[in-house]
């Protein structure tokens, strides 16, 4: 078994046993859409309204995982048994950040139905918005994973990541509101632009899974 | 011996930076004729993108001072980058105001979502308004050091990213921007040009003259507690 | 204000590298020293005991030296490596036992010390059969299935011993190994962290009876 998969076993197994970020995810995701719904007195989404809505939600749900990422290091002892093993310690980043994307995978795979459900009137656009949303959870699990681990050795964490994360994830949120746009049309999905945001969320994803990789290994020193 | 060369160095800039303001104002007022469509408050454009510029190409270069602060693990690296931002910052404030100054006296508004240059101008600020908060809840100043370093090279990646998204967020059509690079007459491109190196030096200067003040303070701090220790 | 330490030690046995060299150790945590000035030598084998109050920097010292904190000035030598340059060349030969277990506690025994084995490189096979000897040997085989929360002080402790011993590692750092144990469970982990078992020892302790009787070498922090 490899570093990386005994690693992320563990994450998921430990996810599994306590369910710490998953439920409070999906909950949190639910009720937005309920609140959206009174807060702009709709009944019907579609087009901007409904990428407007959707990815926002998902945005702050992702905030609460990203929050709780690292708490059993913490609990542990802060990152020793990382530490003081002979691995290369980005192993961990890739670990946490796949770990992450996998819970961004199962809250979407219940909240996007659901809100498909709430608001939609035809689902034909989420097929290609989940391709879109993949490319943006590997961005937000680069990004999230490294201010994450920044936001957890100081002594403000849980105000520290969001604070930090909201600007940093915005060209997240425009590429993917973006597409969304026209792939939840009323008259059904417009693949105008859509080269233009995957290309874009790609990029980003590059970016910032090369700065992660490159930068990673400080943040564990000392 | 380096401090008393510090000062000189430190003198000839700050000289150097009121003449070529003063030049480069002095052209713009005078010299270039005012623009035809927006009037008298286009003249603002020779501050606007300036100072928006220079504050970009200095987070760039608290980027590469993280860089090396994080390969050699010297904190002079580290002091260079925090004030590279710190001045940033301050200019990226003076972008902003005098953005919605501009954006007023054009057109009617004191702020303007189409401006994408305005726009990422605001999101770049609000990351690198969190370079603070971040410095102070990290209390070992090494471990600070670092992931001050870490976070100025992730927010220097992330700013031309955000400028291409903002930029793509706008219908292409109708983009509302404060100026278009190309189409400047010679006159204006030249005093805009210089009025760019005037800025370009007063950040230069302000930067120098935060990282002497801070070596001072630090010396004096040294010597405060040495005597404290033998006391 | 500086700390100083007094050493007393048997004449070096000369011959081989010392397993631990420290010369003028200092750590400073801000404004703050921790360690000041600390020299000791430990020969191959031997046990070196740390004595001293409570906060004169035992437990910062054994990070010192297990590669965990980068010390702020003066000569440390452990293994060979010379630290903090070439910690990366220290680690796994190192088996750190620190004051809270570093044990995941909503993973079990068993799970938890398979973690280690894969962060070590250890071979799966191998490292099963070396898991339930040292179970076997503190005890725990029945309650290795238990999840870590749910197990006493004690047991956590005799646990992290054998995480602590599964790799073989030339050099034991010990915090407080006897806290939580009573005289049986000293008794069983003694073939594991015991003097005289082949590892050179460091152990913090503050029972200076127990720690003086074992101790070849003996460093008093002040």
């Amino acid at each position: 078994m490899t570093t990386f998969s005994a690693l992320l076993r563990k994450d998921l197994r430990v996810e599994l046993r306590t369910l710490r970020s998953l439920p409070a995810m999906a909950l949190f995701a639910v009720s937005a859409f309920v609140i959206f719904r009174f807060g702009l007195d709709r009944t019907s989404l579609d087009g901007e309204l409904a990428a407007g809505v959707l990815v926002p939600t998902l945005l702050f749900a992702a905030l609460l995982a990203i929050n709780r990422l690292f708490v059993a290091e913490r609990e542990e002892g802060g990152f020793d048994l990382i530490r003081l093993a002979p691995i290369d310690r980005t192993v961990l980043l890739a670990a946490k950040a796949t770990a992450l994307v996998i819970y961004l995978v199962v809250l979407e795979l219940i909240a996007v139905p659901i809100f498909a459900l709430f608001f939609l009137d035809s689902a034909s656009g989420l097929v290609p918005f989940a391709l879109v949303l993949l490319l943006a959870n590997v961005g937000l699990a680069a990004t999230g994973t490294v201010i994450s681990t920044i936001a957890t050795m100081s002594s403000a964490r849980d105000l520290l990541a969001p604070l930090i994360l909201l600007p940093l994830l915005i060209p997240l949120v425009i590429a993917a509101a973006g597409a969304g746009e026209h792939l939840l049309a009323a008259g059904g999905p417009d693949y105008g632009r859509f080269g233009t945001w995957l290309a874009l969320l790609g990029l980003y994803d590059l970016v910032f899974l090369l700065v992660g990789y490159a930068t990673f290994d400080f943040l564990l020193e000392d | 011996m380096a401090t008393a060369l510090r000062s000189v160095t430190l003198r000839r800039l700050a000289i150097a930076t009121v003449a070529v303001m003063g030049a480069g104002y002095a052209l713009a007022f005078l010299y270039a004729p005012e623009d035809a469509d927006q009037g008298f408050i286009q003249k603002i454009f020779y501050l606007h993108v300036p100072l928006a510029t220079v504050a970009l190409v200095g987070f760039m270069v608290a980027a590469v001072h993280a860089i090396r602060h994080l390969r050699t693990g010297d904190p002079k690296h580290d002091a260079r980058s925090y004030v590279s931002i710190h001045i940033s910052v301050i200019f990226g404030l003076a972008v902003l105001a005098t953005g919605a100054i501009w954006a007023k006296g054009s057109w009617g508004v004191w702020w303007e979502w189409r401006e994408p240059t305005l726009v990422s101008f605001l999101i770049v600020f609000l990351l690198y308004a969190t370079y603070y908060p971040l410095r102070y809840a990290i209390e070992d100043r090494e471990r600070q050091a670092r992931y001050a370093s870490v976070f100025a090279i992730t927010a220097g990646a992330f700013v031309p990213l955000n400028f291409l998204a903002v930029r793509a967020a706008e219908p292409l059509v109708h983009p509302r921007t404060f100026s278009s690079a190309g189409g400047l007459p010679d006159s204006m491109l030249f005093a805009f040009l210089v009025c760019l190196a005037g800025v370009a030096l007063l950040w230069t200067t302000l930067v120098w003259f935060e990282l002497d003040a801070k070596a001072a303070s630090g010396n004096l701090g040294k010597i405060r507690r040495a005597l404290e220790a033998t006391a | 204000m500086e700390r100083t330490a007094a050493v007393e030690s048997r004449p070096a046995s000369g011959a081989s590298e010392p397993a631990i060299e420290l010369r003028g150790l200092r750590r400073d945590f801000g404004e703050r020293t921790a360690l000041g000035r600390i020299s000791a030598r430990l020969e191959p084998g031997e046990s070196l005991a740390v004595l001293g109050p409570n906060g004169s920097g035992k437990s910062t010292l054994l990070r010192v030296v297990a590669g965990l904190l980068r010390p702020s000035a003066g000569d440390v030598t452990v293994l060979g490596c010379a630290l903090p340059r070439e910690t990366h060349r220290l680690r796994g030969r190192v088996g750190y036992l620190g004051h809270a277990p570093l044990l995941y506690r909503d993973l079990s025994a068993r799970e938890n010390l398979r973690l280690a084995a894969a962060l070590h490189g250890l071979d799966p096979v191998a490292a099963e059969s070396r898991i339930e000897h040292l179970l076997g040997t503190v005890q725990m085989s029945a309650r290795g299935d238990d999840r870590v929360a749910e197990l006493s002080a004690g047991m956590k402790q005799r646990i992290d011993i054998c995480r602590a011993v599964l790799h073989e590692p030339e050099l034991l750092l010990l915090d407080e190994p006897d806290a939580h144990l009573d005289t049986e469970a000293r008794l069983l982990v003694d073939p594991l962290i015991g003097p005289g078992h082949g590892p050179s020892r460091v152990v913090v302790s503050h029972d200076r009876a127990a720690a003086t009787a074992d101790a070849d070498v003996v460093l008093e922090l002040r």
